[in-house]
């Protein structure tokens, strides 16, 4: 068979993922645009001690429920059933209820990174990229800049930020091909395509695989090359 | 007289839009700043930009309409429009921290006198802070709005000599536009330029804890 990246299951497509292993979770908040049949199925294994990356750190069924998502989650799963270590996110807060890393937190019960958004992003997209650090404006003079190298340039203070490297990218997209090309929906790109190919394995939960050359190649917005494995929403189990 | 009070969020954000001007690439922070999208003065066209990735879009839909996957940072769909655009995250704050953005309204916790912006914690009340955007956006935008009430429940001046709430940047703050006014940040100090109606430099200065300059053009809250 010729190059093919679809697999069969999500329970395969994450067969691999190890107790300790650094997770970039995709998406931007909303539990439409975040890999949340692959965020189960790491749920169903026992794993531990993981390290997940992403804007938030999940809300959680509950949530979801309220705004009229019966029945799907995110990483919150993940936090709330004790497998998460470490959290490095940006905006892990939700303004009708305490998140439970929010509860976790106080309980000790595991680490937090703030990490601002743009500057996440940017982390992510260096280690994709091969680039070994960069220098920005973003947190300059706050709390950010604490422990870190800072350096003037054209009279402004930089700070130096290095790539967020991981074991896996858990992605959300809307049609695959079996290269694992991939292209989005509207404002569902997010930290889903800056997180593809930033990972070790770049695995991406889709709604539909189509026929190599069904993607018009001018409008692709994920090479194949930064995509491991495809798993299909509807499909698979 | 006009008798004195304290202008509505909606006011506020009325006043905040004022700002903007034709083709101006815009940012809005969620609550107050959110509903300046509301109020673009007549003729002028606005792109507004989103932190998960969009520019162009239109009106935020109203409650249980719209499609979640055109959605603004605060998960609100939004409707589409011509000449619309979608882009991924780092590309997203590649805008922002480039300097792409013409303009940016914040909330606010404190200001200080040289334009120094908190608000992204309070601290003791939140166990974590939450900071998404705010700090890429605070010292990447050319303009930065800063929408917040003049005083706290308890009556403190938001607008202090130094900041003692976590910083989100330094020095960003150009325009600060609270319910009784509208003060400038310039390298000489606040300069209050306009006041709600019925209020007096003397009583905006009382409740402000950084000496004020007092504009020689100083006139009412303009909102038309």
């Amino acid at each position: 068979m010729a190059l093919n990246k679809v697999i069969a299951s999500f329970d395969e497509a994450v067969a691999d993922v190890h107790d300790g292993a650094v997770l970039l979770i995709g998406g931007f908040g909303t539990v439409i645009s975040c890999a949340s049949r692959l965020i189960e199925a790491i749920g169903r294994r026992d794993v531990k001690d993981l390290t997940v990356v992403g804007n938030t750190a999940g809300f959680g069924e509950e949530i979801w429920n309220i705004y009229g998502f019966p029945g799907c989650d995110d990483q919150d799963l993940l936090v709330r059933t004790g497998k998460v270590r470490k959290a490095i996110v940006s905006f892990p807060v939700h303004h009708l209820v305490e998140t439970n890393l929010e509860k976790k937190l106080k309980a000790g019960e595991v680490e937090y990174e703030m990490v601002p958004q743009g500057t996440l992003a940017e982390r992510i997209r260096a280690a994709k990229a091969g680039i070994g650090g960069f220098y920005t404006r973003t947190g300059a003079d706050t709390v950010i800049e604490e422990g870190k190298e800072t350096k003037i340039i054209d009279g402004h203070k930089y700070v130096l930020e290095y790539p967020l490297k991981a074991d896996f990218a858990l992605i959300r997209a809307y049609k695959a091909d079996r290269w694992g090309n991939l292209i989005y929906r509207g404002t569902s790109r997010t930290f889903n395509a800056t997180m593809a190919g930033a990972a070790r394995v770049t695995i991406a939960e889709v709604d539909e695989v189509v026929e190599l050359g069904d993607l018009d190649p001018e409008v692709i917005v994920t090479p194949g090359v930064y995509v491991d494995r495809v798993v299909v929403r509807q499909e698979a189990g | 007289m006009a008798e004195k009070q304290r202008m509505d969020s909606l006011t506020m954000a009325l006043r905040a839009a004022r700002e903007f001007q034709d083709g101006m690439v815009i940012n809005l922070g969620g609550g107050l700043p959110l509903l300046a999208a509301n109020f673009i003065p007549a003729g002028r066209e606005i792109i507004f930009h989103t932190e998960n990735g969009a520019l162009g879009f239109g009106e935020i839909c109203t409650a249980g309409e719209g499609d979640h996957n055109l959605i603004n940072a605060f998960g609100q769909p939004v409707t589409p429009q011509p000449g619309m655009s979608f882009f991924e995250q780092a590309e997203a704050f590649a805008m922002i921290r480039g300097g792409h953005l013409d303009c940016c309204v914040l909330g606010g916790l404190q200001v200080s006198e040289k334009g120094d912006l908190a608000n992204w914690v309070v601290p003791g009340k939140q166990v974590i802070g939450a900071v998404g955007g705010a700090m890429d956006l605070a010292s990447g935008a050319k303009k930065l709005i800063v929408l917040m009430t003049h005083n706290t429940r308890e009556g403190e001046s938001k607008i202090v000599k130094e900041c003692s709430y976590p910083l989100t940047a330094k020095e960003c703050v150009d325009i600060i536009v609270t319910d009784i006014a509208v003060i400038e940040v310039t390298e000489r100090g606040l300069v209050l330029r306009e006041l709600a109606p019925g209020w007096t430099p003397e009583e905006i200065q009382e409740l402000t804890e950084p000496t004020l300059i007092m504009a020689p053009d100083m006139q009412d809250i303009q909102l038309m």
